[in-house]
């Protein structure tokens, strides 16, 4: 029965619930921190912070991570920066204008409080990040600098050249080595978790997979942490790396968190066309040569010449023309489907015709070569390795890629899913930027969600585990999911169909791209409803894994992964559809106003959706978190 | 594009590996070296063999997952860069090429091209960061670093942590992985303070790994995908030989 749903916000205004929930939290002393275990899967920017975080506080943290070392998870492929409200610039920024930029910039359709305590932790992340030798870029006299980014007008970005989530990551896996080194944390690289194993009630434990052998294993704690990251690789072609996955969090689905608002999905505005059907993956371009950069098309869609050779009045600055106030700095959801509108005129550029110019020779001209080479070098040489063109001497050309994921599993404002116990934290859970993130507020969130929300909110539930015994990984409940697992993997292996994981994937995220990314319509959304099913029933048969389960085998990683895809899928084409209106990155072609913008329908969509699983992934039921503002009054989202 | 592919087939670390052969007829010149790799796995898998495993995730040059020896240089034959940002446009129509794993003593392999390189990891543990718990931080500008210090402090910084310095040393040596870390943080205040303990622990861990000395061919610097500079590892060695005097 679907249901409405709260999650409890601290009293007092705004400003002080923050501060009024840290006061009266429940703590831990801490003799009792070094009896109680933590486990956290995932080392990017949110998990390799909070277990570094608890560890420091005495807590025994056991970190989780698929790749080979924690230090490749893909927060370090963030480029452009982190946002901060130190007004360092003198420029009328606070804690509030960020968390109303935040707010307005994901459509309000985020939960106030949480967006608002994001703003506030964001100045200590600055700090603490300095602090552990993130070398951000300084002006000469030594002090910070700042940096522009989408939709906002002020300049709050810290940004360290274009490798900010490498250099913030560097900084926590540094402080996660540390404690391993203190004995705090024991590290499992090259695990994969495969199920949340649940006792009374609460999460206890993990099922995880070593993939260098391929030994199912059982880890049991007080509490289990997910910071697993976003699923933008759904789409196939995203900007996200080749192992990100849902797996962690939709696994967590089935075991009874809800996921809310899957389907609202970033597409980044600038990333690399796709080249050819080989292409494996998109690479981004930083939102931040946007500052610089010029987004135009030429006017006649049956333009022959270079892009050089194009004289002013023959090109389109579109973003420039339909956003004056903000222009190429508009949101990303703006600013992607500005440039589908372009590409869907035939006005693309590029082999595919499926790309926009982004042009730096305005900029060049006015500060030089060498200016422009200081802020974007490693984006300009990178460009250039990519697509062997010299981005100095013309135009790149960039189209939008799926890239982050809004939703998310549903948190309450301790960010504890709705299975006690479990938590998640950073891209991975879905509560602070509604329905579009704004540029350097990813980076923010996952660091503040792991330094800063989750020690205080995770102490006050292990406040009450004190007494509970370690946990027995003999307890039924691990034999039950290791069993599932395991039978789960000999049913893709014993499958021997005709298609790898591979195919299986690709097919699924051109059908998502095209049916419930940029624009969706009720018609598209059934028939992709359809389509998905139909594919989900080939998988079953038709799918080919090579080796054993016993050994190194990534073609079975990926069919586990692709397999939980083929649902979360549906769910998010089943998310888009009942959704009848459009805000931020979800926008249906029937709910538009007559300039194309998102018509937002707060009387009946004023909610958060919170699916939850039934055991079968085309009937989920859907529970409503309303969404209440208490200080802001929500507005017709303009840049115009 | 026709491309002949010798590559390095190992079960595990103990058993004996050799180079297959393979032949792909139908490369283009826009795929990248991984996406060629990914072309030739399909094909073994639906021939019923089992793919080439070899590491990669991010596929934009800054996880540093990747990497292997292609025609005996680290990620190939692009200076300054990854495996992954390599493409098929740098080699001919009919080139035969040869991919090999990252080779070390400290490397053990785990499958074909997949080795284990968790040893950098440990040399971090050692002592590669400031010792600051999340709280203690002081307000971000009051510790004023100027523009130079911090440029090149991340021109250290910005290692990857691939291991393709000591994949390319004919000692196996890490000094210039280790040392691009050593370098980042005492060339900061922030991590200066910690800069004696820090050298002579982190050096002490990358002899314990079984990684070779330095002897100063700064190959390491040539094949580096962030060209880090062989510098670093004069000041890791000056600041280690200070850090012994002192001691003494």
């Amino acid at each position: 029965m679907s249901k409405t749903i709260k999650a409890p916000v601290p009293e007092g205004p705004l400003v002080e619930k923050w501060n009024n929930y840290k006061s009266n939290a429940k703590l831990v002393s801490p003799n009792n921190r070094k009896k109680l275990e933590v486990i956290i899967v995932g080392t990017g920017l949110a998990g390799a912070s909070a277990a570094a975080s608890l560890a420091e506080m005495g807590y025994n943290v056991k970190s989780f991570c698929f790749q080979d070392s924690p230090r490749r998870a893909h927060s370090v492929a963030a480029q452009g920066g982190v946002n901060a409200a130190k007004n360092y610039k003198n420029d009328g920024d606070s804690v509030y204008r960020m968390f109303y930029d935040t707010l307005k910039g994901g459509d309000f359709r985020s939960r106030e409080a949480n967006t608002y305590r994001l703003a506030e932790c964001s100045a200590s992340l600055i700090d603490q990040a300095v602090a552990q030798g993130v070398p951000f870029g300084r002006e000469y006299g030594g002090y910070l600098r700042n940096r522009s980014f989408g939709g906002v007008q002020v300049s709050r970005t810290f940004y360290a050249r274009g490798q900010t989530g490498q250099q913030l990551l560097l900084g926590s896996y540094q402080a996660l080595l540390r404690q391993q080194h203190a004995g705090k944390v024991k590290l499992y690289a090259r695990h994969e978790m495969l199920d949340v194993v649940i006792i009374d009630g609460k999460a206890r434990g993990i099922i995880a997979r070593n993939l260098d052998t391929g030994k199912i294993e059982r880890h049991g704690a007080h509490t289990v942490v997910l910071a697993t990251g976003g699923f933008g690789k759904i789409y196939y072609l995203s900007t996200l790396a080749m192992g990100c996955n849902a797996s962690a969090i939709w696994r967590a689905h089935k075991k009874g968190a809800y996921m809310a608002n899957p389907s609202w999905t970033q597409i980044h505005p600038t990333s690399l066309p796709q080249s050819g059907e080989h292409q494996s993956k998109l690479t981004l371009m930083s939102e931040s040569l946007r500052n610089d950069g010029r987004i135009w098309v030429p006017i006649d869609k049956n333009e022959t010449r270079l892009p050089g050779e194009i004289p002013e009045e023959d090109r389109d600055y579109y973003l420039e023309r339909k956003y004056p106030s903000f222009g190429n700095l508009a949101p990303r959801d703006i600013s992607s489907r500005a440039a589908k509108e372009q590409i869907d005129l035939g006005k693309g550029v590029g082999p595919l015709k499926n790309a926009v110019y982004l042009d730096f020779s305005r900029a060049i001209k006015e500060y030089e070569k060498d200016v422009i080479a200081e802020r974007y070098g490693n984006l300009f040489t990178m460009y250039k390795k990519i697509t062997g063109i010299d981005a100095y001497k013309e135009p790149m050309k960039i189209s939008p890629a799926a890239h982050f994921s809004m939703g998310g599993l549903w948190v309450d404002y301790e960010l504890m899913t709705s299975v006690p116990g479990l938590f998640a934290i950073g891209e991975a859970n879905f509560s602070d930027h509604g329905a579009n993130r704004l540029g350097a507020n990813s980076l923010l969130q996952a660091c503040v969600d792991g330094y800063f929300i989750l020690p205080y909110t995770l102490q006050n539930f292990l406040a009450d585990q004190i007494n509970i015994p370690k946990t027995d990984v003999n307890h039924p409940a691990f034999e039950e999911s290791e069993r599932l697992v395991k039978d789960q993997m000999q049913s893709f292996l014993n499958s021997k169909g005709k298609k790898t994981a591979e195919e299986f994937h690709k097919e699924l995220g051109k059908e998502l791209y095209d049916k419930c990314g940029l624009l969706r319509t009720k018609e598209g959304l059934e028939k992709a409803i359809e389509n998905i099913k139909n594919l989900r029933e080939e998988y079953k048969v038709n799918l080919l894994v090579p080796g054993t389960a016993e050994e190194v085998n990534s073609e079975l990683e990926k069919a586990g992964r692709v397999s939980d895809y083929m649902e979360l899928a549906e769910l998010m084409c089943i998310d888009a559809l009942q959704r009848e209106e459009s805000c931020g990155a979800h926008f249906r072609a029937e709910y538009q106003t007559k300039e194309g913008e998102a018509k937002r329908d707060d009387e009946n969509f004023c909610y958060s959706a919170a699916w939850e699983w039934t055991g079968n992934a085309s009937s989920p039921v859907l529970n409503k978190e309303p969404l209440v503002f208490e200080t802001v009054k929500p507005s017709v989202r303009s840049y115009k | 594009m026709k491309i002949t592919l010798k590559i390095w087939r190992q079960r595990d670390a103990g058993s004996k590996g050799a180079f297959k052969e393979y032949h792909l007829d139908d490369v283009s010149r826009d795929m990248s070296f991984l996406e060629m790799l990914d072309t030739l796995n399909i094909k073994l898998i639906k021939q019923g063999e089992l793919p080439v495993e070899f590491d990669h995730d991010c596929r934009e040059g800054i996880c540093g997952q990747c990497g292997v020896m292609i025609n005996g240089i680290a990620h190939g034959p692009l200076k300054n860069t990854t495996t992954c940002q390599l493409h098929m446009r740098s080699f001919k129509d009919g080139d035969t090429i040869y991919v090999e794993p990252f080779k070390a003593a400290a490397f053990p392999i785990v499958r074909d091209l997949k080795v284990n390189r968790s040893a950098l990891d440990h040399i971090i543990a050692a002592g590669g960061y400031v010792s600051v718990d999340t709280g203690q931080a002081p307000e971000a500008n009051s510790i004023p670093i100027t523009f130079e210090q911090a440029e090149s402090a991340f021109d250290a910084a910005a290692c990857i942590g691939c291991g393709a310095c000591v994949a390319s040393c004919k000692n196996s040596s890490a000094a210039l992985f280790t040392s691009a870390k050593i370098s980042h943080l005492s060339q900061l205040p922030q991590g200066d303070k910690e800069t004696s303990t820090r050298v002579v622990s982190m050096v002490n861990e990358m002899e314990e790994e079984g990684f070779g000395f330095c002897t100063n061919t700064e190959a390491c610097q040539v094949e580096c995908p962030e060209d880090i500079s062989v510098l670093n590892i004069a000041r890791m060695n000056y600041e280690y030989n200070k850090a012994r005097l002192v001691k003494k």
